[in-house]
């Protein structure tokens, strides 16, 4: 708590959890949650372990599916056709859900959204950002995409069409970026290090 | 509504124009609403699966439906757009969604 030390001005204090109330579905949520581990479907551990693993996943993976793409044409061309059988060759574990990859090409630019929730291709890009969450992104980004993606610091050319992708029910996108020029001989490591999680969703482009 | 009415159709070909229904029943819907109403042309087929709307209730969501995406112009979406006359969005729509647009047909 803050006023513990004395000072002549005051901090601001910084929230606490339960400065908000729990709402209904947060409770709801434990609750189910306690009866299923109650009733023996799932341990506490088993639940803990599949909540550590979502966690766990974050923008490298879908960096390294970029960066082999960019390196492997043939890989590209199985990773437009079943994103999902493509990173398993790599040994990451895209869900059940499928992926489609979108490719960024001189023609065209993609971005992705979810105006009806915020659908994210999670195991792939890890837990999305507050901001592809919040209203403002989802209803804006389908209705003046180049006003938001300038937002961003991403200006697309006129001649080049900006397509959104609106993930409202049974896939999930991922955007696969433009490899920038001057990029001839890096490796696989330092060409997905150029990859970040903005440039998979295509509010950025790499180096940009 | 939408869940009683079995298949609406016999089924798209990418490149058919279609147009979303303007309906607006209650019930966990994937069609958003800025869509209903609108026209655009199927893109490609994404597959079938159960269906959404029963699923959230607890049933089994069978039959599958097919499930589309769908191609629109931001022009056709959004009079005061403001980006290139190229610009889209693609946007997975349920068949029973989806009307034949003969407007458009080639």
């Amino acid at each position: 708590m803050s006023g513990h030390h004395d000072h002549d001005h005051s901090h601001p204090t910084q929230p606490d959890v339960e400065d908000q109330p729990f709402e209904y579905y947060q409770i709801m949520a434990e609750a189910v949650g306690e009866l299923l581990i109650e009733k023996g479907v799932f341990t506490a551990a088993e639940l803990r372990k599949t909540v550590e693993s979502i966690d766990a996943r974050s923008p490298a993976d879908g960096a390294k599916v970029v960066a082999r793409a960019w390196l492997d044409p043939t890989f590209k061309e199985r990773l437009l056709e079943d994103a999902n059988a493509a990173a398993g060759e790599l040994g990451i574990d895209a869900g059940a859900i499928p992926v489609r990859v979108v490719e960024n090409t001189a023609d065209v630019h993609n971005v992705i959204c979810c105006t009806l929730c915020s659908c994210y291709p999670r195991l792939l890009l890890g837990l999305p950002p507050d901001w592809y969450k919040a209203r403002a992104f989802r209803s804006r980004v389908v209705r003046e995409p180049r006003a938001v993606l300038k937002e961003f610091g991403t200006m697309i050319p006129d001649d080049v069409e900006v397509c959104v992708h609106d993930s409202t029910a049974d896939l999930r996108y991922m955007v696969l970026p433009r490899r920038p020029d001057g990029t001839d001989g890096l490796s696989e490591t330092e060409l997905a290090a150029l990859v970040t999680r903005d440039c998979m969703i295509g509010t950025a482009v790499p180096g940009g | 509504m939408a869940g009683g009415e079995g298949r609406m159709s016999a089924g798209f070909r990418p490149g058919d124009p279609v147009t979303v229904r303007r309906a607006y029943p209650p019930g966990h819907v994937r069609t958003p609403y800025y869509l209903r109403g609108c026209s655009g042309i199927i893109a490609s087929i994404a597959g079938e699966f159960p269906d959404p709307e029963e699923l959230a209730y607890g049933r089994d969501g069978l039959p599958k439906k097919t499930l589309y995406r769908v191609r629109f112009r931001q022009i056709d979406l959004w009079p005061q757009y403001q980006g290139a006359a190229d610009d889209s969005l693609v946007v997975d729509i349920y068949e029973h969604w989806l009307d034949r647009d003969r407007e458009n047909e080639p």
